[in-house]
């Protein structure tokens, strides 16, 4: 019978997780105004023309101004709080 | 998930091929039921038609128009387990076992804690051994590390960087030259899509006292120290900050080679310009490591012949133009540059970046170009901005000098070098010393 071992866990110490709550959803998005949020990777700008277009057509009392943060891979607050000002909702796209 | 705290109702896009990701950090962001929509990977290179098409079509993943998922996503209600988020506290074990060493491998292999190559198993006799090669405690927090930049940080103790110390098959004397790779902030195992690997070079005395390799195969596999430090690194950063598993915690497409072990010494003692911690503000008695971003090209020649002007412009030109080259040299080449006058590393490499250029519509047709520096150029932001300004055919610089590095190394056997895809990392030279 082979001897038997106690070893280590490799792993590192992951951070504690605390829950955040959801924001509350609209009712419809009628009269609303939803940022588009493209975060500037390579083609995002094209997918989110085409997805403002399509709510154009078809939502058409939806507002979807564009709007891109400064840098890619970056958090920026300024623009965040633009959309927390100034909008209803948002799409963010296409990240990974 | 910063507009949601907002109250903003968001719902995030993402292709599918990144579900498990994007679920995962949603989780560990305490917000598990973030609205999530998916199309279909990839979104670079797709016609303004084709994402049309995306939009009218299904979601993936979930079968429901794409469309549905972004609209319901932002208007209906929520539920519970919405509006309370999930907190957790996530612990790791002290000790595993007991069990036999046949069983421990194929833990250690099930649970993505190895390369899969056999480790070395860290028993508490080997872990103590180990921690012999260090005067600080076994409870300091060494550091963080994280595989990518929107992903929580883990933290971690020397005991911890001891414990995948011992499993790379490391010696005690290497471990203050292993803390120093792990303190560095830099994770050897990104997961980024484009399958990054690290590459570390270590200068001072510490190359001689735990007789590391710069002489011949100081890239390959033929010298212990180098061989274990470089894994170790590489365990450490995947087991430390979480994990480097497919799909999950690590994204690299190719994958990469130097993701295994990548470090050497560089041949001071043989070269005939200053030592690169030197270069870095360190004494010449200091010793430190040096970690360099990137493996994911490598090109190769041999010179300085009489066309060595012409190789190199070719060879730069090859290089990622997003990811600057270290260039790995060994002394013979060295020596023949400074026979041509470049008797600095700092010369060679200013004539490296002013002659490393690309006509401006290829270095802007580039995904990641695209990505991270067009909107830095768009800015005004130089020199992105006057590359961006240039008429398409206009040759435009690839590299500033302070992106390029030089390491002199290898056994003379060849006037050979390489052109390693290798960013010295922002502070990214450390004192092994300070482990010691």
């Amino acid at each position: 019978m082979s001897e038997k071992l106690t070893v280590h866990d490799p792993r590192g110490y992951p951070p504690k997780v605390t829950g955040k709550r959801l924001a509350p959803r609209l009712q419809s998005l009628d009269g609303k105004v939803v940022y588009l949020v493209d975060c500037l990777f390579d083609n995002s700008a094209v997918f989110m023309e085409e997805l403002r277009q399509w709510i154009a057509e078809n939502l058409p009392n939806v507002e979807t101004p564009i709007i891109t943060p400064s840098r890619s891979w970056a958090d920026d607050p300024e623009m965040r709080a633009k959309v927390a000002a100034g909008g209803d909702a948002a799409i963010l796209g296409v990240g990974l | 998930m910063s507009l949601e705290e907002s109250g903003i109702p968001t719902v995030a896009v993402h292709t599918d091929i990144f579900a498990r990701l994007a679920k995962s950090v949603a989780l560990a962001n305490g917000m598990p039921t973030t609205r999530q929509a998916f199309v279909p990977q990839p979104v670079v290179d797709r016609s303004a038609a084709q994402l049309r098409a995306y939009i009218e079509d299904t979601d993936p993943l979930t079968g429901r128009p794409f469309m549905q998922e972004l609209i319901e996503g932002l208007s209906s209600p929520l539920n519970d387990n919405d509006l309370k988020g999930l907190s957790f506290e996530r612990s790791t074990p002290r000790l595993l076992g007991p069990d036999s060493e046949d069983n421990l491998q194929n833990l250690f292999i099930e649970n993505n804690w190895t390369d899969n190559l056999p480790i070395v198993m860290p028993t508490e006799e080997r872990v103590a051994r180990m921690l012999e090669g260090t005067s600080h405690a076994p409870d300091e927090v060494v550091g963080r590390l994280r595989p990518t930049a929107f992903r929580e940080f883990w933290e971690f103790t020397v005991e911890k960087v001891a414990v995948n110390a011992v499993m790379a098959g490391a010696r005690p004397e290497y471990l203050p030259v292993i803390l120093a790779l792990a303190a560095s902030g830099q994770t050897a195992r990104s997961s980024s899509t484009t399958s990054f690997a690290v590459i570390s070079v270590v200068n001072g005395p510490i190359r001689g006292e735990i007789g590391m390799g710069d002489g011949i195969g100081a890239m390959g596999p033929f010298n212990h120290a180098n061989a274990t430090i470089g894994r170790a690194y590489n365990l450490l950063s995947q087991n430390l900050q979480g994990g480097s598993v497919p799909g999950d915690t690590y994204m690299g497409s190719l994958g990469n080679w130097y993701n295994y072990s990548a470090t050497f010494a560089e041949a001071e003692e043989r070269s005939p310009w200053q030592p690169f911690h030197v270069q870095h503000g360190f004494e010449p008695g200091d010793s430190t490591a040096s970690v360099f971003f990137g493996g994911r090209y490598t090109i190769a020649g041999f010179g300085p012949r009489e066309t060595w002007a012409e190789q190199f412009r070719r060879a730069l030109a090859a290089c990622q133009h997003n990811l600057a080259p270290m260039l790995v040299m060994d002394p013979i080449v060295a020596r023949g540059f400074v026979d041509l006058g470049f008797d600095t590393k700092e010369k060679l490499i200013d004539w490296c970046a002013e002659n490393a250029r690309l006509p401006a519509r290829e270095y802007w047709d580039d995904q990641w170009v695209q990505t991270l520096q067009r909107p830095l150029a768009v800015a005004g932001v130089e020199p992105h901005a006057s590359r961006l300004a240039a008429a398409p055919d206009e040759l435009v610089k690839m590299f500033e000098p302070h992106e390029i590095s030089i390491v002199v190394a290898g056994g003379e056997t060849q006037g050979a070098w390489k052109m390693i895809a290798g960013r010295h990392v922002e502070n990214g030279t450390v004192s092994v010393d300070a482990w010691r």
